[in-house]
């Protein structure tokens, strides 16, 4: 890596170049890795993630495509049934849309529809999220959306060491995966270890410890998430806050514990309210959880409007630490 | 009879080879139809009666190792690359017997012995899928060919521009096989296409392409082998367009409402089986009992292929979430 080393074994670095690393990496540990997409390769990545990785691995590894979403999407599925182990870069969830007959029809299908004689075994990587004032046609969070799928995985790191271990694990798995990159987390910058390495991909992760009740999110909206917590500890409120990490499959087992313990629960999530993965985890702990709950379960999630142009009016569209911090209020019935 | 620019292989035994293959395919899906009738076969299914020459032409050209990516009327297909009759059969009845389980009836056939991917059931859903399959062994450097079979409908498609282009920009070992038969469903393509000349499609991609008589063998088949032999020499792709028709309706819930009987009336004078039988017969090269030894033959093997999925098995209900991946994920009922 090309970060300073602050101090023996652990660099600053940020989630874009996380990623970046996570990249490398897999393609020099394993030659059928490759990566293809649109302007990774000369244009250095849409949001500057594959930068240098042209000149460094050379056109094969590095495969710039035209704008082809459902081809090149595709085309990494074939790859991916004859022996190869392709990454797909689709630069947004805006764009996956083009390429949904394939990741849909194709790649979550294949295995069952052959009778378990196909796998696909591919990562398909896209960003996504709001925040950056990009309007209503670049701005979707759909990960959600995906989760609903049979035959697919859905993973959305959030922290820089899931930037960098959550690719190669992907890799590994027989089936195709989905890595959703939250825009706004690019630029994020802190302390990685060295030998950070490949991470679990299957167990949510409770990036916060508290009794009084349990904060479920992922993605972007982990970090809102937790200064919510921290303000609200300064009231006296002890948030427990979860990272789903993986939106298919749920951990389901890590969500009850939690709320088994704290009693309460606020689910925060980019997606829109209805039919929203926060409403799939809400019902979950109403299936397994019921008894414990001592407040309905609240919610926070992108009010029902495509995202508008003008800062204000997008930053009221997405979950934001203000609307945590009331949602968790009233489901604790305090001022 | 167009006669072949090269090779041509006009021997008894290989024309009575020919003649088999596509009656076998013919009266296997007879079978079928009236299987339907009898609510052993449901969901849809779509015949390939008018288009055998298509698949018996091209597809014994290609080496074990080739691939093949195919539509959902890919019985044809199946049948010829060697998927056994017992097992296609099984399939359609969904019967876990079948070669892909049960799990993908008719639509989805899949067989890994034979390098065969389906059984694609999303027009122009296989184009992009043969272009990665093609993509990994140019990759790998090897000399396997990808036939991807699709129909005029296909063209209509993004995906079928975008894997063109793909193909011909990276320079991927693919075989492109239009099946035109004229409809797309029941739109006709004088009305789907600005340019109804498929073949000419090809010419925007810098790509080798020819047409052909879809409802002759012999001229399929002399066009196969120049296809084939230019992709595995170059590593390029070549577009074939094979003019054809189909008999019977689009699937069983057509009423053909889009097309006039004398039409295909017209076209069944044409139509393949009769085409070579006729010409063998003008030629003197079959005896009067040549085709009924075949079809006793062929009748047999599907009163085997009846048995075997008779026979089969219906998986149980307590594997129903098998095969979404490669490990169960998720609990029973999760």
């Amino acid at each position: 890596m090309q970060q300073a080393t602050t101090q023996s074994g652990i660099i600053d670095t940020s989630y874009r170049e996380a990623v970046r690393e996570a990249i490398r990496d897999a393609i020099k540990r394993d030659e059928r890795v490759f990566l293809m997409g649109e302007d990774i390769g000369r244009y250095g990545g849409c949001y500057a993630v594959t930068k240098g990785l042209l000149a460094e691995l050379g056109p094969e590894r590095i495969r710039d495509t035209p704008l082809s979403e459902s081809g090149f999407t595709g085309a990494g599925i074939g790859a991916a049934m004859a022996g190869m182990r392709p990454i797909v870069e689709l630069m947004t969830v805006n764009f996956s849309l083009l390429a949904l007959d394939q990741i849909l029809n194709t790649a979550a299908t294949v295995r069952h529809m052959s009778g378990n004689q196909c796998g696909v075994p591919l990562v398909i990587r896209m960003a996504t999220g709001a925040g950056r004032q990009l309007a209503a046609q670049h701005s979707h969070s759909l990960e959600g959306w995906y989760a609903h799928i049979p035959g697919l995985k859905v993973l959305t790191p959030a922290t820089l060491e899931d930037a960098r271990g959550m690719l190669w694990t992907a890799l590994e798995d027989p089936d195709p995966v989905l890595i959703f990159e939250n825009v706004m987390l690019y630029n994020m910058t802190g302390k990685l270890a060295t030998d950070a390495g490949p991470v679990g991909i299957d167990k949510a992760a409770v990036r916060r410890t508290g009794r009084d009740i349990s904060l479920i999110t992922y993605g972007g909206s982990l970090w809102k998430t937790i200064e919510a917590a921290t303000a609200l500890a300064a009231q006296g409120i002890e948030a427990e806050v979860i990272d789903l990490r993986s939106l298919r499959p749920l951990d389901d087992a890590t969500i009850m514990t939690s709320v088994t313990k704290t009693r309460r629960a606020v689910i925060v999530d980019e997606g829109w309210r209805s039919g929203s993965l926060a409403a799939e985890v809400g019902m979950r702990i109403v299936e397994q959880a019921f008894w414990a709950l001592d407040a309905p379960i609240g919610r926070v999630c992108s009010e029902e409007v495509p995202i508008p142009y003008p800062s204000h009016l997008e930053s009221a569209a997405i979950p934001q630490t203000p609307k945590i911090v009331a949602a968790v209020k009233a489901a604790l019935g305090r001022p | 009879m167009t006669a072949p620019a090269e090779k041509p292989r006009l021997s008894r035994e290989h024309m009575l080879d020919l003649l088999k293959q596509m009656i076998r395919i013919r009266r296997f899906e007879d079978k079928c139809y009236e299987l339907y009738t009898q609510e052993k076969i449901r969901g849809f299914m779509h015949l390939y009666d008018g288009e055998e020459a298509v698949a018996v032409g091209i597809i014994p050209l290609l080496e074990k190792r080739d691939r093949i990516v195919a539509t959902y009327r890919e019985h044809g297909q199946a049948l010829v690359r060697g998927v056994p009759m017992t097992t296609v059969m099984a399939e359609m009845y969904g019967k876990q017997e079948g070669c892909s389980h049960g799990r993908g009836g008719s639509m989805h056939l899949f067989d890994q012995a034979t390098n065969f991917y389906g059984g694609n059931a999303i027009v122009g859903g296989g184009l992009p899928l043969s272009i990665g399959l093609a993509l990994a062994d140019h990759i790998q450097r090897s000399d396997i060919v990808t036939t991807c079979f699709f129909g005029d409908g296909a063209v209509a498609e993004g995906e079928f521009h975008e894997s063109m282009n793909l193909a011909a920009l990276w320079g991927l070992p693919v075989l492109f096989v239009c099946e035109n038969n004229l409809y797309a469903m029941g739109t006709a393509l004088a009305i789907s296409e600005s340019e109804t000349n498929i073949q000419q499609k090809a010419a925007c991609y810098r790509m080798a392409s020819e047409a052909v008589d879809g409802m002759d063998v012999i001229a399929v088949e002399a066009a196969g082998r120049r296809a084939i032999h230019a992709v595995r020499e170059s590593g390029k792709p070549y577009f074939l367009e094979c003019r054809t028709y189909r008999f019977r309706a689009h699937s069983m819930f057509d009423a053909q409402l889009y097309r006039d009987k004398a039409e295909v009336d017209a076209w069944r004078k044409k139509g393949p089986i009769m085409h070579l039988q006729g010409w063998l017969q003008a030629n003197q090269m079959i005896h009067p009992e040549d085709v009924p030894h075949m079809e006793a033959d062929i009748d047999a093997e599907i009163a085997e292929a009846i048995a075997f999925a008779e026979a089969g098995t219906w998986e149980p209900v307590e594997q129903l979430t098998r095969f979404t991946y490669a490990e169960s994920i998720f609990p029973a009922n999760r």
